[in-house]
């Protein structure tokens, strides 16, 4: 491609964009890990095998590990449904998914503290019967679910409504069963946008604060995730603590950073690839 | 590969209800975000004092988060045994709503369910160079305070009723002057942080402001932390006692069966074992040997009670921190 701009405008620009970049993300990511490591390794090691801290990285991994599967299944279940088929209600359903990306987290917690609080109808009864939802783990894993709610979804409709259904056509029409059409046909060409929603909703799960700390209770070794643990940390003034456990998230963040690199560039080859044979089916047919 | 993650998943989710089981009874503590220190040197010696008097382990939970949320969540089914706060009308909403504890509820232990005390005093930069003595000095042009917010924090609120308390007791001093007063005081905050923590940060860490007006056990927080050479304390004149009111919250000890062992947690509080630990945490003891002992780390104070000089909590939060109230009509002036 040929460049229109001059040299020094390009060369500005390409500072500004790096300068940017080094300010807003590479310093602060930079800082987490001087900070956590600012007095030693051992410390810091140890600030992470603390008992309180050790739950805090377990319950994080146990939210995201039913959040991410049930979102995963959900998410595939109305993309199809959404991008396949036409029914009454359609950008309702369509709307409603998108609602936990429009709703504040805070007042997400808020509401289920509202639903199962002991003081709704529904908590009352649940109290009642000795069963704690809200300020234990299941209203940990509740919260986490809504805010993780929509990304599966988000990322398969467009990619599947960009696919067509030329393919799953072919298939039904050769004698497939809707269910081999959708294992052998739609998943496969779906899938790396599949992981790509998978990796957005294992971040947040893993990363969410709002929802989560109304619902938390914040009892320690118990229903503290890692961003609750931090905080309560540096509140106390144990910075290396604090910056160990955000280190694990941050740590986090980068590797899902290159897997989402990678997955990114999977999906450009597919796309490529099912464009190329769509031409390829349309020429043969003609 | 699927068969593994089913396993992991279903490895991780059986862990999870098996960590509790440590001891025979288990009481969760919930408490307000600074308190985690004292009470991390009190647990193992209640503990250990249970263990011989008994020979039952108890393990203690601890919640700790900004005190009105934390009152907010045990109202909303948080199973807390006893609640530990800074103020009473912290615990007196658990009265107001649900019923969880009954309304005379400080009446049940000593000095009105206060086992220990703070006062706010006042830090400033090193070698004090804006001359800060006393709360008149705070309303000066071109000082800067650093408070956090009376309507969020219990930290803000004493600080504000500690100069409303103060102005009161001048020569002449009445609502109006006391209300002219802290208003000045506060039109000289540049920014007013949630909570007591938060506003320590910002003059200490971002070294924004002047004063800082917090507790006297803060102040030794931070002076663990950033070093003793730092900053100097000033004592005004007069300041307020901040009381630490604890409360058994009935509801829960009697389902889950644990009154005996919450009730005797409480009570430790004031052996004296428990407020030597106060003492040593800055905080000042109920229990005139402990504070004798401990004379040197507490300079005699003219300190007066809220309920004192302002009659009744419920009153103070109407009148004063309630939306409209006397604090938003000073700050929202300016």
């Amino acid at each position: 491609m040929q460049t229109t701009e001059s040299r020094p405008v390009r060369f500005a620009l390409t500072a500004l964009t790096l300068a940017f970049l080094g300010v807003f993300l590479v310093v602060p990511l930079a800082a987490v890990f001087w900070e956590a490591l600012s007095k030693g390794w051992d410390l810091y090691a140890a600030a992470l095998v603390e008992y309180e801290a050790w739950q805090a990285i377990k319950l994080t991994l146990i939210a995201a590990a039913i959040a991410v599967p049930l979102n995963l299944v959900f998410g595939v279940a109305a993309a199809w449904a959404i991008a396949r088929f036409d029914f009454r209600g359609k950008s309702l359903l369509t709307t409603l998914i998108d609602l936990p990306f429009s709703v504040s987290p805070v007042v997400a917690g808020l509401m289920y503290v509202l639903l199962f609080g002991v003081n709704s109808a529904i908590g009352g009864w649940l109290a009642a019967h000795d069963i704690q939802i809200i300020f234990a783990v299941p209203g940990i894993v509740l919260a986490t679910v809504f805010v993780t709610f929509p990304f599966v979804a988000r990322e398969l409709i467009p990619l599947m409504q960009a696919q067509g259904q030329e393919e799953e056509q072919a298939a039904l029409v050769l004698g497939a069963s809707g269910w081999q059409t959708f294992w052998r046909v739609t998943l496969p060409n779906v899938k790396w946008g599949l992981l790509y929603g998978v990796i957005l909703t294992n971040a947040r799960a893993m990363g969410e604060f709002g929802a989560v700390s109304v619902v938390s209770g914040h009892i320690r070794g118990e229903t503290n995730t890692i961003p609750l643990h931090v905080e309560i940390l540096y509140n106390e003034y144990n910075f290396v603590g604090a910056f160990a456990c955000a280190s694990i998230l941050a740590l986090l963040a980068l590797v899902t950073l290159a897997v989402k690199t990678y997955v990114e560039w999977r999906i450009e080859r597919q796309h490529t690839a099912s464009l190329i044979r769509t031409q390829q089916a349309r020429e043969a047919l003609a | 590969m699927k068969k593994l993650a089913v396993r992991t998943l279903a490895a991780v989710l059986l862990s999870v209800p098996a960590l509790p089981a440590l001891a025979d009874v288990t009481l969760l503590n919930v408490s307000y975000d600074v308190m985690r220190d004292f009470y991390k040197d009190y647990n193992p010696a209640f503990q250990k004092h249970w263990k011989g008097k008994t020979g039952e382990a108890v393990t203690i939970q601890q919640s700790h988060g900004g005190s009105s949320k934390q009152a907010m969540s045990v109202v909303g089914g948080l199973q807390g045994d006893v609640i530990t706060m800074n103020q009473a009308p912290d615990i007196n909403i658990l009265a107001e709503r649900g019923a969880l504890v009954p309304k005379d509820w400080s009446k049940r232990l000593a000095n009105d369910s206060v086992p220990f005390t703070s006062s706010t005093v006042f830090l400033v930069r090193k070698g004090n160079p804006k001359g800060i003595r006393d709360w008149k000095d705070l309303a000066k042009p071109g000082v800067q305070v650093i408070v956090p917010n009376p309507k969020t924090s219990g930290n803000g609120r004493y600080s504000y009723l500690a100069a409303y308390g103060w102005a009161l007791k001048q020569p002449g001093g009445n609502d109006a002057s006391a209300r002219a007063f802290v208003g000045k005081l506060f039109g000289n905050a540049p920014v007013l942080d949630t909570g007591g923590r938060a506003a320590t940060t910002t003059f200490m860490q971002r070294q924004i402001g002047d004063v800082l007006i917090t507790f006297e056990n803060e102040a030794e927080m931070v002076a663990r932390e950033f070093g003793r050479g730092t900053f100097e304390v000033v004592y005004p004149s007069l300041t307020v006692s901040a009381e630490n009111p604890v409360a058994v919250v009935d509801k829960v000890v009697d389902k889950k069966g644990t009154r005996k062992q919450a009730e005797a947690y409480l009570a430790y509080l004031w052996s004296p074992e428990g407020q030597t630990i106060a003492a040593q945490n800055y905080l000042r003891p109920q229990d005139k040997q402990v504070a004798a002992k401990f004379s040197a780390q507490f300079p005699p104070i003219k300190a007066f009670r809220v309920v004192d000089v302002f009659g009744s909590w419920d009153k103070v939060m109407k009148t004063h921190f309630a939306d409209g109230g006397v604090f938003d009509q000073i700050y929202l002036k300016k």
